[in-house]
């Protein structure tokens, strides 16, 4: 047993692919675990983040600067009362968060957060990662349906509209960034350790890759992903000002928040797709330019720093608190947790923790760009009009990635016809 | 490591899928039945799986049931059920369905009785070996030696979207 434990650990490969069960089930509850904490940070960091975009000060009763507020609410959520609107249909209203929810985390079996970091590798992972995602469409067609309601109707109707649309410039600009990874070896890949490995040998990111190519196609993955996770300006499948709350309007309580995880958890699915394709996955920044060991080692400083960064903001706002009784458990707990992140700062000092979470710290930042771009564009733009929305996908997104994956393959196959046309000259 | 093709994961999707399947023509309600067509689908994509073609298993899931599946719901929810299930069926068209069935299952049956020569038990084993380039493959295939039936498919395809705009616009 312990020697079957032990025995992945010098594999050096996914413990899917090493066909080890124990460490598989480890790295699922990991994976479920992150992500669900990584949604309780986003939840307290976007209404605070969206606060100050709006000059407003966003959660501050609850725990020092809201810190607990994403608990209160999930305590809220899981006591409060679920309710099954009379007409509804029973089976597809109850199955429709169970579907949404497995949708958004089984596409995290594939995702790289590491060389050896990931549940497990497969030959077709972003296929795997786009097809899993698009059934997560199919559990909001049926919570819209299921309630038996004109609201949730129509925001299920729009939703099916925009996600198949955007899903086609979607799968375009995916086919240009895995055409990129059979450019110098011949041979490409769908698998997401591969592509990243791809990035590596070609010594690139696939975004400065045949510049403006590989930014363009990213920049339509960038726009579809925004589209696809239904989020503003494209969120008109829960337009609160038309729809009260789209299709989980009639939905309460535990099931409510189970759509709410699984909107988030979708959003972190759709970065680690594009951090995957186009932003070289783990790597760090400039691998070789800054390569060398002196580099290597001021990088592998970088995590510990970040937390060191994070707990010394949590002082200065120790410092700051009023300094009457009734904060004086407030300042206590931003002390601890201030405390707790420097603590886990020290922790990844340490030489062997600091090399195996160097690449998880990475993805993670990159990811972290993504869902902070997220919160951007719902502080700053505008949400579409149903058929400006259309035309954007259909008229501005689809063309754009067409010609994207034409180019990138003529560019690609650029020696193979000079070489036709000078003999055809000659 | 071990195959996944074993008994027990056969079972489970075999029963899943005739099970969805039947339900699929017995709900009368015609969400119902579009749901269990997509259980139906996807337990098909496990046999993908199981005859080691990930990419045929992938490209079932996203276009079948991830695509197609959605747009079939998306005109169903437009329909008015709530008449569509108090009606009466007067469609008598059980005797040709019964023959058009009993038809598919001897072919079956046949296949299955004399298929032996054609599809030995070996025939996926030597396959095997492809499980790791199944994606090129397939594109080597369909762009090099089926070149040509891919390009019929595709030409049907572009006709039935043609068709479609004609129908739907009555002024181009």
């Amino acid at each position: 047993m312990i020697e079957y434990i032990k025995g992945y650990l010098s594999t050096g490969t996914t413990p899917g692919e090493a066909g080890n069960l124990f460490w598989a089930t480890v790295y699922i509850l990991l994976v479920i675990v992150g992500v669900s904490v990584a949604v309780l940070c986003m939840n307290w960091l976007e209404r605070k983040i969206l606060a100050h975009m709006q000059i407003r000060l966003g959660p501050m009763r609850v725990g020092p600067h809201g810190l607990l507020q994403p608990f209160a609410d999930a305590l809220k959520l899981l006591i409060k009362e679920d309710i099954i609107p009379h007409d509804a249909d029973k089976l597809v209203f109850w199955s429709a968060p169970v579907v949404v929810t497995m949708t958004a985390f089984t596409t995290f079996l594939v995702v790289p957060f590491g060389r050896t970091h990931a549940v497990t590798d497969m030959n077709i992972g972003v296929l795997f990662m786009l097809g899993v995602s698009s059934l997560g469409v199919l559990g909001i067609i049926m919570a819209g349906w299921s309630s038996n309601s004109h609201y949730p109707l129509m925001g299920s109707l729009r939703s099916s509209a925009q996600m198949v649309s955007y899903e086609i410039a979607m799968g375009l600009a995916i086919v240009s960034a895995v055409l990129m990874t059979s450019l110098q070896t011949g041979t490409g890949t769908l698998s997401m350790i591969g592509i990243v490995e791809a990035q590596a040998s070609q010594h690139t990111w696939f975004i400065f890759k045949f510049f403006p190519l590989g930014f363009l196609a990213f920049a339509v993955f960038a726009i579809a992903m925004v589209a696809e996770t239904n989020r503003a300006p494209f969120d008109l499948p829960e337009a609160e000002s038309e729809l009260v709350a789209g299709f989980h309007t009639e939905y309460s309580g535990f099931r409510w928040s189970l759509f709410f995880l699984a909107e988030y958890s979708a959003m972190l699915a759709v970065s680690s797709i594009a951090v995957t394709l186009w932003l070289g996955g783990w790597m760090r920044p400039f691998p070789t330019w800054l390569g060398g060991s002196t580099w290597n080692m001021a990088f592998s400083f970088l995590p510990a720093l970040t937390f060191f960064v994070l707990a010394a903001m949590c002082f200065l706002g120790t410092i700051r608190m009023p300094k009457i009784p009734q904060f004086r458990i407030q300042t206590i707990g931003l002390g601890t947790f201030g405390a707790l992140l420097g603590f886990v700062g020290l922790v990844l000092l340490v030489p062997a923790v600091s090399v195996r979470v160097q690449d998880i710290y990475w993805f993670v930042v990159k990811v972290a760009f993504f869902m902070y771009l997220y919160i951007w564009y719902r502080g700053t733009f505008p949400r579409y009009r149903f058929d400006q929305l259309m035309k954007v996908g259909w008229k501005v997104l689809l063309p754009t990635g067409l010609g994207v994956l034409i180019a990138t393959a003529l560019w690609g196959l650029m020696p193979q016809l000079s070489a036709a046309i000078t003999g055809v000259l000659q | 490591m071990t195959s996944v093709a074993t008994p027990f994961f056969f079972y489970f999707l075999a029963i899943t899928a005739i099970v969805s399947a039947i339900a699929v023509i017995t709900r009368r309600n015609p969400v119902h039945a579009a749901l269990s067509l997509i259980v139906t689908l996807l337990a098909l994509a496990g046999f993908y799986l199981m005859l080691y073609a990930p990419f045929v298993a992938a490209v079932q899931i996203v276009l079948y049931a991830g695509g197609i599946m959605v747009l079939f719901l998306f005109v169903i929810m437009l329909v008015n059920l709530e008449q569509n299930i108090r009606e009466y069926q007067f469609n008598k068209q059980w005797i040709v369905a019964t023959i058009a069935a009993l038809a598919l299952g001897g072919l079956l049956a046949f296949v299955y009785r004399t298929g032996r020569g054609v599809f030995p038990s070996a025939f996926y084993q030597s396959y095997r070996g492809l499980e790791g380039d199944n994606t090129q493959q397939i594109g080597v295939w369909l762009y090099g030696q089926y070149m040509l039936p891919f390009e019929i498919a595709s030409l049907l395809l572009l006709v039935a979207i043609v068709g479609a705009v004609v129908m739907a616009k009555k002024r181009i």
